[in-house]
């Protein structure tokens, strides 16, 4: 199988190793990964603060980007929410491109969505060890319905022991441009968050969304904690 | 913080109750137990084909809405009542105290209703030399306090039982005491002899049915029951979305509402009003008036944002908003806070006075699932961001960020060399931004990762 792997603008700027994890984690399965070069950004920074010229502009592009049959990876559920829920929507006054996001989205999978329902591989076999939580990040559990993929997968982790999180789907306050615009609440919210995690006692804790791990690791660090927090991607291609 | 807290100073209010440890904790812990108590009871619902039910029979009105209200006008006053309407907060107000002046009312018991406080009625009497007494315990709390309500079904959910305890010492001039049971006895004896010596009560409706012209209330401590019987004068006041077609379709709003609103399985009290004390009967005021405001409602109802309108006031979005549960009511300086609260305040108040609320949202969708009558929540907040970019309501430099923005997402070559630039200049921008914001964000990874696939 082949597929194509949009890695997120976060990913790619910010955190390379979550998409090289991910990419080593589809092969181990025996897909066949391509990295489209021309990709940027799937455009729901812009989208989720009212800009929707910008993300028109950045769904065009995309949908110009990722062509053909093969399904659309993406490490991400806000990301990959967006590309499924949000980008028919931008071309409602175009049928051409509206026709072709709703086909885009339709092969478009988060990477957990897509191990556990198109691959059926939630018995990993993977190794590891220690506790593992799992914070559940919002567009993932609440727009594309995904909430027991991660866990099924945690779960198969041989030698590691899930521990699940209080409020594990409370919001952790990243909300994207929300951390900039709030930046009070957001800490208030990913500090309630962090004592969660360090009151279940995990020595790690993952997720399926950078952008909540990176406010979550933030928030603690400023608690003193050394609890790892790492992209559910790293989590699993460490076990192999 | 200087100046007055208004929906424009928004920010500022915010970081000023993130501050605030007493307010947090006080949030957090009421909120938690709301939501606890919500969910397990609407355990034992159809709960999905209820909420399909509610919002269908609430679209049904909205799709009609003049008719609807007519239709209940005329079953009202075939019931006895007087009706009035009134289209805008200034209406409404005038409209009630010619009401209450013309029968020289001039002492009145309110039970708790929250279009009386959209429309500042008891700002308004007060100024004209009337008395008017809160008598929820919560609204209570608040009027004494000389403040506004922070939640539309706990109005002093912002209060800890020390602080009611000394501002019931200071103001009612009674032995300090932070037993709940014991406050409760103190507002319900001076309360008592309010309701004896009243002209007038004045309540809200959670409901108005069509076919009956029945107000519903919906409440738990029976100040609504006395408010109504004991004076001779009943004031409801309501806007036009309190009206569903029938007394067969309060059901489905009944077991819907209290579970959502506090986990009960069904309030204390549920008044139906149907016009004044008839012939033969013992109890209910001896005149009943009606006031229909519609206050910004018939242009809601035209828009984009007209499914706002379904809403029973609740209050589970705000309970379930991880926003709201931080900052409090307050903090919004609007009537109304939380998801629902924003949305209504940009639509009553209009875009340039209420803006800055349209931040107050992580849009984690925490709203739209405990929302027993489907209201949109979400999707509505993003459509107001969107009104709010398109009317320029924003900063130059988010605008210009955009723009940049907006060239780097269709051009692979600006967006790696935008990458670059960003890895050069972190420490700079860093600084600039300050700690809390992308102080909090790693920098920028040597290669990225289309450098480092390619
Ligand atoms: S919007 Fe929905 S959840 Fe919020 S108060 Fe109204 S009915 Fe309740």
């Amino acid at each position: 199988m082949r597929v194509q792997l949009f890695g997120t603008c976060l990913v790619d700027t910010f955190f390379p190793e979550t998409g090289e994890a991910t990419v080593r984690l589809l092969e181990y399965f025996g897909v066949d990964v391509a990295y489209p070069r021309e990709q940027t950004c799937c455009g729901k920074p812009a989208d989720s603060v009212g800009y929707q010229d910008v993300s028109r502009e950045a769904a065009r592009h995309f949908l110009s980007v990722f062509e053909g049959p093969d399904p659309i990876v993406v490490p991400s559920g806000s990301c990959a929410s967006m590309i499924k829920h949000h980008y028919p929507g931008l071309f409602k006054d175009d049928s051409r491109l509206r026709a072709k996001a709703e086909q885009t989205a339709s092969r478009t999978y988060e990477l957990t969505q897509f191990l556990v329902r198109v691959l059926k591989a939630h018995q990993t076999g993977f190794r590891g060890s220690g506790s593992i939580t799992y914070h559940a990040s919002c567009q993932l559990t609440r727009e594309l319905s995904v909430r027991e993929e991660p866990i099924l997968l945690l779960k198969s982790i041989e030698g590691a022991q899930y521990v699940a999180l209080p409020e594990a789907d409370r919001c952790c306050g990243f909300g994207g441009a929300f951390m900039a615009k709030m930046p009070e609440v957001s800490m208030s919210l990913a500090y309630e968050k962090a004592q969660n995690i360090v009151g279940v006692g995990a020595d790690t804790v993952t997720g399926c969304d950078q952008g909540c791990l990176m406010n979550i690791s933030d928030a603690l660090k400023r608690a003193g904690s050394n609890i790892s927090v790492k992209h559910i991607a790293q989590v699993l291609a460490e076990g192999i | 913080m200087s100046g007055p807290v208004t929906s424009l100073t928004f920010h500022e209010n915010a970081r000023a109750a993130c501050k605030d440890a007493s307010l947090r904790q006080s949030l957090k812990k009421c909120t938690g137990i709301f939501q606890k108590k919500r969910r397990e009871a609407v355990q034992a619902l159809p709960l999905e084909e209820l909420r399909d039910q509610a919002s269908a029979i609430k679209l049904q009105v909205l799709d009609d809405l003049g008719a609807y209200v007519d239709r209940f006008a005329a079953s009202a006053t075939r019931a006895g009542a007087v009706v009035h309407r009134a289209k805008d907060a200034a209406a409404a107000r005038e409209t009630i105290f010619h009401i209450l002046k013309d029968r020289s009312a001039t002492k009145i018991v309110k039970s708790k209703s929250m279009v009386t406080e959209e429309i500042h009625l008891n700002e308004h009497l007060h100024r004209r030399g009337m008395q008017v007494i809160e008598t929820d315990l919560g609204e209570y709390i608040v009027q004494l306090a000389g403040e506004k309500p922070s939640h539309i079904l706990a109005p002093a959910i912002h209060k800890n039982r020390q602080q009611i305890g000394k501002l019931f010492a200071e103001k009612l001039r009674v032995p300090y005491t932070e037993d709940h049971l014991e406050l409760l006895k103190i507002a319900r004896d001076t309360l008592r002899q309010d309701f004896l010596t009243a002209d007038a009560g004045i309540t809200g409706a959670n409901f108005a049915l069509a076919d009956t012209g029945s107000v519903v209330l919906v409440t738990n401590e029976g100040n609504g029951r006395m408010a109504t019987t004991l004076p001779r004068l009943h004031i409801a006041v309501l806007t036009l979305e309190k009206i569903i077609p029938s007394l067969a379709d309060l059901a489905t709003f009944m077991r819907l509402l209290p579970r959502s609103a506090s986990g009960q399985i069904l309030s204390s009290y549920v008044s139906l009003i149907t016009g004044p004390k008839k012939q033969g009967e013992s109890t209910g005021a001896e005149e009943v008036h009606i006031v229909l405001v519609d206050n910004g409602r018939s242009e809601i109802v035209a828009g984009d944002c007209r499914e706002i309108l379904k809403c029973i006031r609740c209050s589970a979005c705000l309970n379930a908003c991880p926003v709201y549960a931080t900052i409090g009511g307050h903090a919004y300086g609007s009537t109304y806070p939380g998801p629902m609260g924003i949305i209504l305040t940009v639509l009553l108040d209009g875009m340039d006075k209420a803006y800055p609320l349209l931040d107050g949202t992580t849009l984690c969708g925490a709203c739209d699932e405990v929302c027993p009558v489907k209201v949109p929540l979400t999707k509505m907040l993003a459509t107001l961001r969107e009104r709010r970019i398109a009317e320029g309501l924003t900063s130059t430099s988010e605008k210009a960020a955009m723009a940049g923005f907006k060239h780097a997402v269709n051009s692979p070559r600006a967006f790696d060399w935008g990458q670059r630039a960003l890895r050069r200049l972190w420490p700079g921008l860093v600084l600039l931004s300050g700690e809390k914001i992308l102080g909090r964000v790693p920098q920028p990874a040597d290669r990225s990762l289309r450098r480092r696939m390619s």
